[in-house]
């Protein structure tokens, strides 16, 4: 397994002391998908527009294979590019848009017709213009235009934005299919179940900065207990007592960083009687996102 | 902020080495030739885009034909022909070479263009030749056009066909109409918007000309330095067809001040700027 893309130190301020991006270092390694998440305004397709050169970074380094974005000779052989399938000329149809790539990469001209049939364009949608596709054409336009250099690495922001539930399940399977195949997926999206099923490691932004990293399973494990019981107050007053932190949510459940065993032995010696106890990674990545991002969301207490 | 590092950030979870990076040959840098032929299709593939070269060509055609129908018969010369077919083709030209560049910014494919060859110089230099090749062709078909309605007209009258525009004429008009188209791919750089681009290129010729005239009527000092520094007033030589070498310097100082200068200024900032 290598490092794909390395990003180091990034940073990237606009003016007036607005930092969008922070100080974010991470990687994205072969055969594996990396998911990318973080609220609205995170940074995350500010991180993702500097990995592929279009926005320049005030400091810090970004390299794809071992080498700079541009130094790549014919990117989109290498590295697949899919930030905003709105941002295509209207007045094209797909297969004009799919065929200005191709010529552009030197590609046989049978790969058009080819990621057409892969994405599900039919060929009278393929003729329309663009201007006249819906969300999730655009978007099933973008990813074949992704694909279309057949590359080793994927950079996509939110492609399962306007996808149909087939869509959805098309391309989780197509993501995992290319990392099991040795390619490099780097993913963002605020569809948590999406990212939950697919994603191999996580990087989570919020404000501009990382706010954790790791393998899936690891940052789920990490995410503690959850706890309920008959007397909310009186378990609340016996974690407090024994300096747990904790937070309380609506439905009167619990979570807390530490072990379910621990939380068992308060409750116990407490005489509080719990009407549940398990592991927090069953709570899932909601949860978890929700916790890491709370100082960070704009519903402010959402965790 | 806490922030819940899990470092290694790489997972331990070992993978089979079968799998790990495939093998690809190394590739050859996107040759320009390639980026011009890509740019060259853009100008044609959209609906306005295909409408803006058709006008070129139906324009060229009804001014002709407008000619043969309206002129007295002395009048079906050449240069009359060249004249009503030139008018058209120096507002379309500039429009073409404005939308070459905006439409990158304002119809954001720039995302798709610049990804796929990340230098944007040399995706503006490939824009750049395939404007002028755009131009100087459509300046020929002008010519083929021309010359037909000269026969056809002089046939239609029954007069002699009168040839009284020389080779180096038509390439001064050349020079002159590319000259105008370039200016408007330099606006399209600098303003990057189609429709303030295009307000601008209007601004540039037809407010700008009568208000320096009547600067230049009433101040002295201005009438005196006005071919060096206006750049329209400098290229009108072109389509007259024949230029002193002072002309020919009083078009280079004003194209310096017009054309290169903001040129650069645009090409500096565009390599900088962010696309999005
Ligand atoms: N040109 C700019 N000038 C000033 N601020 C900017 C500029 N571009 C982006 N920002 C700011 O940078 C921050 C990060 O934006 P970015 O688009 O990267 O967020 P995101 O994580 O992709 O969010 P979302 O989930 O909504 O797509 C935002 O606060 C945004 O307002
Ligand atoms: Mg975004």
């Amino acid at each position: 397994m290598l490092d794909m893309i390395t990003v180091e130190s990034l940073t990237k301020k606009y003016g007036r002391g607005m930092t969008a991006v922070d100080d974010v270092s991470f990687t994205a390694a072969t055969g594996r998908v990396t998911g990318f998440l973080g609220p609205n305004g995170a940074g995350k397709s500010t991180t993702m527009r500097i990995i592929v050169g279009l926005t320049p970074a005030t400091s810090g380094t970004v390299m794809v294979d071992g080498r700079r974005f541009t130094d790549l000779p014919n990117p989109g052989t290498e590295v697949g590019v899919l930030l905003d399938a709105s941002a295509q000329h209207a007045g094209r149809t797909g297969r004009e848009i799919l065929t200005l790539a191709q010529r552009t990469m030197g590609l046989p001209r049978s790969r058009v017709q080819e990621m057409l049939d892969l994405v599900s364009l039919t060929s009278h949608e393929a003729d329309r213009r663009v201007r006249d596709y819906s969300l999730g054409m655009r978007q099933r336009l973008g990813i074949g235009t992704a694909l279309l250099g057949d590359p080793d690495v994927l950079i996509l922001d939110e492609p399962a934005n306007g996808l149909d539930p087939a869509g959805i399940r098309w391309m989780r399977d197509l993501l995992r299919g290319f990392a099991d195949q040795g390619g490099t997926v780097l993913l963002s999206s605020h569809l948590l179940h999406e990212i939950e099923v697919v994603a191999d490691d996580l990087v989570v932004i919020g404000n501009g900065r990382i706010v954790a990293q790791g393998t899936k399973s690891d940052l789920l494990a990490a995410a503690g207990t959850i706890v309920r019981a008959r007397d909310a107050a009186a378990l609340a007053q016996a974690m407090e007592s024994a300096g747990l932190t904790f937070s309380g949510h609506a439905d009167g459940s619990v979570r807390t960083e530490a072990s379910p065993d621990r939380v068992g032995e308060i409750a116990l010696a407490a005489h509080v009687v719990l009407t549940e106890l398990r592991a927090a990674e069953g709570a899932g990545l909601e949860e978890m996102f929700l916790e890491l991002t709370a100082d960070t969301q704009r519903e402010g207490a959402a965790a | 902020m806490t922030t819940t590092v899990l470092t290694p950030s790489t997972p331990a979870t070992s993978q089979p080495d079968a799998v790990v990076g495939r093998t690809r040959r190394p590739q050859p840098r996107i040759p320009l030739t390639r980026i011009i032929g890509v740019e060259l299709r853009k100008m044609f593939n959209t609906r306005s885009g295909f409408w803006l070269m058709a006008s070129l060509v139906i324009t060229n055609v009804l001014a002709t034909a407008a000619i043969i129908v309206f002129a007295p018969d002395d009048q079906l010369t050449f240069d009359n022909f060249a004249a009503a077919i030139g008018a058209p083709m120096t507002v379309i030209l500039p429009m073409i070479g404005i939308l070459a560049v905006t439409s990158e910014w304002s119809q954001r494919s720039g995302l798709t263009t610049f990804t796929l060859v990340p230098h944007r110089g040399r995706v503006l230099r490939a824009k750049f030749l395939a404007a002028t090749t755009v131009g100087v062709v459509s300046m020929f078909v002008a010519l083929v056009v021309g010359v037909l309605g000269t026969l056809l007209g002089s046939a239609v009258a029954g007069v002699d066909p009168v040839w009284n525009v020389s080779a180096a004429h038509f390439a001064l008009i050349v020079l002159g109409s590319v000259l105008g188209m370039l200016f408007g791919f330099m606006l399209g750089l600098v303003i990057r918007n189609s429709a303030g681009a295009i307000v601008t290129y209007f601004v540039y010729t037809l407010v700008l000309p009568p208000l320096l005239g009547l600067l230049a009527a009433n101040q002295r000092w201005f009438a005196d330095v006005q071919p060096w520094v206006d750049y329209s007033y400098a290229q009108r030589p072109l389509f007259e067809g024949t230029l002193t070498s002072q002309q020919w310097q009083h078009l280079a100082a004003s194209g310096v001040l017009w054309f290169l200068l903001p040129m650069a200024v645009g090409l500096f900032v565009v390599r900088r700027a962010e696309v999005k």
